[in-house]
């Protein structure tokens, strides 16, 4: 990927941002490219929204600039930027039915009928919802409203898509799937998409750049691979590195290779045989008797933290963190098993 | 900030306010404390509310306030047993039971009074019954009795809305957790239920009685004009005597007397519905 | 704690308090005589007579007149000062909200008489357009009432979507924050509507020059004794305001079964 992106197209220059006394952000400078997918990561009141809200012009900041195509966005109001927000809650207009919700940006464009069907048709066609033109909005699911604003923000065919914990509200199984839908589409519209979560895993599944935040301040910016595996500070570490990262191998969708066994998983859209990371975070690795679960392995340690015990565990070649209820005496053998949709697949070697 | 331009839609509605209802609040407050003087003029004085302590006023306010407490007192009487009857019904009664004692406030006022003058009449329903199970026809429209009745006619849903949204707060568990701790139904009623409903007691005495001491259309029709309430001597004085001032004061007063009476309700009860107020 | 039978025996003597007036005003209302204390068989007579009564018929007019143009005017009014009180900061809205409350908690008849001094001290003449003023003033707190919880219910990024996506506020207000609150303004003018053609008191203060509403007819004749040609106004009326609420009503239960 990183072969396509060109100079950047937005660019923050030291921007700051206060409400009277409370300041929100400290000196954000970055650079997104054409075509990358970037995602702001941080715990909630990080002030990661309030970035998006700025490039989204619904706050000005306090001082900085932000630039589009090297031109500063000061003084640009909402309605005239070439970027489009996909909104947490959603957001749709709930008295206008599908198609006139993903028409509405279209229609102040006064662009002609035909084009304003064809469009709408198309986008409708991208995020699965042909034949849903003519239902009202609070009539759909959760997935489905989701489907609709983020087809009523690519239809102006923005330069730069917003995503503001678009999948938050959403079931895993929902989640994990949009995940994938999402990745694709950025990849074949060739749109920037700077993307707000919480959820690491969501982060370094999909982006190309990681910028990682908390108290307002960016603590790491780069690639999935380096927030990983280099965290330059306690905060990522703390934040990103608390999960078992693993080599393996996808032989095929839904179906994962790692310490010598294969694992179901829930990913999809890889090519066979492509080399990926494993990623299992503590907390869903559920421990059993030897013998019981899908691998076994030697307790290295466990100590106490409070509401879990965090167990180290030899495991093969691998060291694995586990949180678990129950202590388990250094030196037993355990078994140990996750659920398919505990299993975190990355890419792995792209753009290296 | 980028919704400045709708933003003015609150400076109409500001100067829309303090003309049409905070600026006619202080011109009757002016009124109040004035007299014509000689030549015409307004002149400040005291004089209206000194008018007011004289016996033939205080006399009208004195009836004002026991027609109201005696119609405030018949509406909790007939109407705490109903809402007690009514939240014991099952669940599907009730809201048809609710609309029902909603619907006769839908309709004008006016009306519901003027109503009671084709019953109450000499040759009217109400004697036709009596006469028809052999009992002598009664003198009933004109009299007290009358003004009694339709005031309670039109504020009983008043009384009861408010009692029946505090006795339904009460929960089964309560009244059961009693009985299981041996008390009888009378002890259960004077000790758990009576007290836990005082909130809806004096949320519809304040709900009965502010419309009761304000009202002048029940006395003007069913008293016949000769059972002057506050609410008449209030109508008298701008309409037909046009002492402004006198009647200002006499307006002036029932509002703190009505404001005093709120801010009671409000130390008491901030849970039961005030709405029902808004309802005709 | 009351037997069954006695506690429905008592309901029911409840219903029949409330009840019997309105049905008997209704039932005398076809009574072919004057009497209201025997039936002289079935009669529109008095439906006739109250539609060849000038004086009634001037003041179905103005009724009606008053009716419409103080519920559009406050339907509109009321929906831009919900919309300011929306946006005022806290405190003063919390000021505005109370102010917003007097003519809604004041007894009626101190609205009136307030109202009447200050068309007075505005040397304006009392009659059609100081009635209509009065009608506005206290419709619009109702108006109001309606549509400020629509406000609350939309959420601030509904605006900011419409404005993501091109549209300029102004735009944003007109495409997207109207019709999503249209259903409380909807109601909002039924009410004012209903309260207009409902106002005895407030009227009865306010008007002059020989305009006049039902009421205020209904109560001048009223006072002289019983006319049959008021029961049959009466009939009239119910059946207005009854419809009227059943509509607000089923809009209500409509939008409520939408929601779930």
């Amino acid at each position: 990927m990183a072969g396509h992106i060109r100079d950047s197209l937005i660019r923050m220059d030291r921007v700051c941002k206060a409400y009277g006394d409370h300041r929100i952000l400290f000196d954000i400078s970055m650079d997104v490219g054409e075509r990358e997918f970037l995602t702001i990561l941080g715990p909630s009141g990080c002030g990661k929204t309030t970035i998006l809200r700025l490039l989204g012009g619904f706050e000005t900041p306090s001082s900085g600039e932000i630039f589009l195509d090297s031109r500063p966005l000061s003084g640009v109001p909402a309605y005239r930027r070439p970027i489009n927000t996909v909104f947490q809650k959603y957001s749709l207009f709930s008295h206008l039915n599908v198609f006139e919700n993903i028409a509405f940006g279209l229609r102040i464009k006064k662009l002609p009928r035909e084009e304003i069907l064809r469009k709408v048709g198309r986008m409708l066609e991208l995020v699965n919802l042909r034949g849903y033109e003519n239902r009202l909005v609070n009539s759909l699911s959760g997935g489905q409203q989701q489907r609709i604003a983020i087809a009523r923000a690519l239809v102006c065919e923005p330069r730069v898509l917003l995503l503001d914990e678009p999948l938050g509200a959403l079931d895993l199984y929902l989640r994990k799937e949009m995940q994938i839908e999402l990745k694709n589409m950025q990849t074949s519209l060739g749109i920037t998409f700077i993307y707000v979560t919480h959820d690491q895993e969501e982060a370094l599944t999909m982006s190309d750049k990681v910028v990682v935040m908390n108290s307002g301040r960016i603590q790491q910016m780069g690639t999935p691979e380096d927030i990983y595996n280099e965290p330059t500070n306690v905060f990522t570490s703390r934040f990103i590195g608390e999960s078992n990262i693993f080599d393996g191998v996808m032989p095929r969708d839904l179906l994962v290779s790692f310490g010598g066994r294969e694992h179901v998983c829930v990913d999809r859209g890889f090519s066979p045989m492509q080399e990926v990371h494993v990623v299992i975070r503590p907390e869903d690795v559920r421990v059993c008797e030897p013998g019981r679960g899908t691998l076994r392995g030697e307790v290295l340690s466990s100590v106490f933290k409070g509401v879990h015990y965090e167990m180290m565990l030899k495991e093969g070649d691998r060291v694995w963190m586990i949180h678990n209820t129950k202590n388990h005496p250094v030196g037993t053998e355990v078994g140990i098993y996750f659920g398919p949709e505990d299993i975190h697949i990355m890419k792995r070697g792209e753009g290296e | 900030m980028k919704r400045a331009d709708v933003n003015f839609l609150q400076y109409p509605y500001i100067l829309w306010a303090g003309l049409f209802i905070f600026i006619p609040l202080v011109i009757v407050l002016w009124y109040s404390f004035t007299v014509a003087g000689a030549d015409g003029d307004a002149v400040f004085s005291l004089e209206n509310y000194e008018r007011f302590l004289s016996p033939v006023y205080m006399q009208v306010l004195s009836r004002s306030a026991v027609l109201a407490v005696k119609s405030t007192f018949i509406c909790l009487l007939i109407g705490y047993p109903a809402a007690l009857i009514i939240t014991r019904l099952p669940r599907m009664w009730r809201n048809t039971i609710l609309l029902l004692l909603v619907i006769p406030m839908w309709i004008n006022f006016l009306l519901r009074t003027y109503a009671w003058m084709v019953l109450l009449g000499r040759r009217g329903v109400l004697n036709r019954i009596l006469e028809f199970f052999g009992l002598p026809g009664q003198e009933w429209l004109y009299t007290e009795t009358a003004v009694l009745i339709g005031m309670v006619y039109n504020f009983l849903p008043f009384m009861v809305l408010p009692l029946y949204s505090a006795l339904s707060r009460i929960g089964k568990e309560t009244i059961e957790a009693a009985e299981d701790l041996g008390a009888n139904r009378f002890v259960v009623f004077r000790r758990v239920v009576l007290p836990q409903s005082v909130p809806g007691v004096i949320a519809g005495i304040t709900m009965v009685f502010m419309p009761a001491v304000s009202a002048f259309v029940v006395s003007a029709l069913l008293g016949g004009g000769q059972y002057m309430l506050i609410g008449n001597l209030i109508e008298q004085q701008f309409l037909y005597v046009g002492d402004w001032h006198f009647g200002s004061s006499l307006s002036i007063i029932m509002m703190v007397v009505i404001l005093l009476t709120m801010a009671l309700v409000s130390l008491y009860d901030k849970g039961a519905s005030l709405e029902g107020g808004n309802l005709w | 704690m009351v037997k069954r039978p006695v506690s429905l025996i008592y309901l029911c003597l409840i219903f029949v308090f409330l009840y019997a007036p309105i049905a008997v005003l209704i039932v005398f209302s076809f009574n072919a005589t004057r009497s209201t204390y025997s039936w002289g068989g079935f009669s529109l007579e008095w439906y006739r007579a109250l539609f060849q009564d000038r004086q009634i018929m001037r003041a179905l007019y103005y009724t009606v007149l008053v009716a419409s143009l103080s519920a559009v005017i406050s339907a509109v009014a009321g929906t831009a000062a919900a919309v300011g009180i929306h946006r005022m900061k806290a405190r003063i809205r919390r000021i505005f909200l109370a102010l917003n409350n007097v003519p809604v908690l004041n007894p009626d008849i101190v609205t009136g008489i307030s109202l009447m001094a200050l068309f007075t001290a505005l040397h304006l003449r009392l009659g059609f357009g100081s009635l209509l003023l009065s009608h506005i003033t206290f419709s619009i707190p109702y108006v109001v009432l309606c549509i400020l919880p629509k406000l609350r219910q939309l959420p601030a990024e509904v605006t900011e979507a419409a404005m993501d996506l091109g549209a300029t506020p102004l735009y944003a207000f007109y495409r997207v924050v109207i019709p999503e609150i249209a259903p409380g303004i909807f109601t909002g003018l039924l009410i004012a509507f209903t309260l207009s053609i409902d106002d005895f008191v407030i009227s009865f203060f306010t008007t002059g020059s020989g305009v006049n509403n039902l009421s205020i007819v209904v109560y001048s004749m009223a006072r002289r004794g019983i006319n049959p040609k008021i029961n049959a106004v009466s009939t009239l009326l119910f059946a207005a305001v009854f419809i009227l609420l059943l509509i607000i009503n089923k809009r209500d239960a409509a939008a409520k079964q939408l929601e779930v």
